[in-house]
């Protein structure tokens, strides 16, 4: 499994892919929309796990213009909002597969994304 | 308690939750960087309990991270704790460097996400004036808010002051858009409110690109744009 992680905060990505390495996802990562863009047209990737707030072009956004390009593509998303209704307002409006928020629990991540990847 | 009123609590709040949502935010990305340095502590002691090398530099790397983490969150609880604190009273003596310091801390997050430079280069006095607190980073939020938007992505905002005998220039600059008239009219009645509040005044200079906002020594005092 290739997973592209996607968010600003280039020290969290960093370590998630290295978490996920260790337990044999080869993951890579990218700090803005723009840069996930480029990214993704250079390698393949089988998901991609996207922070609703990015610099420049929205996570949604992002979302839209991925799936739009590469519709085999699966998608997570992570966010720092908290409550309950953003969290069932976010999945509504990304039409993500899954909607997870920070801290992500990494055994969770790889749960949903074994599981996306099944199906 | 009449409709102007009103406006300007409702204007208090929206600014009051924008940046406490903000600063949230922020904290919980912390947690998160921390969150996942610790699980690669703790899946490279997992790897050195089954006999596999661990660069000690790794870890010396993770262990840094976290407390430079730490740091950013003592920055963004202590911004959060003076902007609770601004509050405490609606008329006192307050330093404009702090402030404006605040205001960048807290306005951070919101220029990043723009692709914006803040820029704050602070001369070296130490002016004071007679205000309320809250109201002021209020109005020095709406005028970078707009000078935010109105620049666009890869640009720089930048922040000094200059003190005179009976008010202190807060001056914005590098807002080269004000060359070409803005499609949002500003200040809008929100921000002509807090001038009013503040006895303040803003002058737009579209030429140099820069807003200043002209706060009187004293509230009490009114201000004009050319003060």
């Amino acid at each position: 499994m290739r997973v592209l992680l996607v968010d600003d905060e280039q020290e969290l990505v960093e370590t998630l892919a290295e978490r996920l390495g260790i337990r044999g996802i080869e993951a890579r990562w990218a700090t803005s929309g723009d840069a996930a863009l480029e990214r993704i047209d250079l390698e393949n990737f089988d998901l991609a796990v996207l922070d609703v707030k990015l610099p420049g072009i929205s996570g949604i956004d992002l979302h839209k213009k991925m799936k739009a390009k590469y519709p085999g593509l699966k998608f997570i998303f992570m966010t720092g909002h908290g409550s309950h209704a953003d969290f069932t307002a976010g999945s509504a409006e990304t039409g993500a597969d899954y909607y997870l928020l920070k801290p992500v629990n990494i055994e969770e991540l790889i749960d949903k994304m074994t599981r996306l990847m099944a199906k | 308690m009449n409709r102007q009123s009103d406006a300007e609590i409702e204007t208090g709040l929206r600014f009051f939750g924008k940046m406490t949502a903000s600063v949230s935010h922020e904290i919980k990305n912390v947690m998160a960087i921390i969150n996942e340095s610790a699980g690669l502590l703790e899946d490279y002691s997992l790897m050195a309990e089954k006999g596999m090398p661990i660069d000690p530099e790794r870890l010396k790397v993770v262990s840094d991270r976290i407390a430079s983490q730490i740091r950013r969150a003592d920055s963004i609880t202590k911004n959060l704790n003076s902007l609770a604190h601004s509050v405490d009273e609606f008329r006192k003596s307050v330093d404009i460097r702090e402030t404006l310091a605040l205001a960048v801390g807290l306005t951070g997050r919101f220029a990043d996400m723009r692709s914006v430079i803040l820029d704050f280069q602070p001369p070296s006095d130490f002016p004071a004036v007679i205000t309320s607190p809250f109201h002021l980073l209020n109005l020095i939020w709406q005028v970078l808010d707009f000078a935010m938007d109105v620049s666009g992505a890869g640009k720089r905002v930048g922040l000094t002051f200059e003190a005179g005998p009976k008010s202190v220039k807060i001056r914005f600059t590098g807002i080269e858009a004000l060359t070409n008239p803005p499609e949002t009219v500003f200040p809008t009645a929100k921000e002509a409110a807090l001038l009013h509040m503040l006895g303040a005044a803003i002058h737009q200079d579209a030429e140099k690109g820069e807003i200043d906002l002209v706060l009187p020594k004293d509230d009490r005092q009114q201000v004009t744009a050319e003060s």
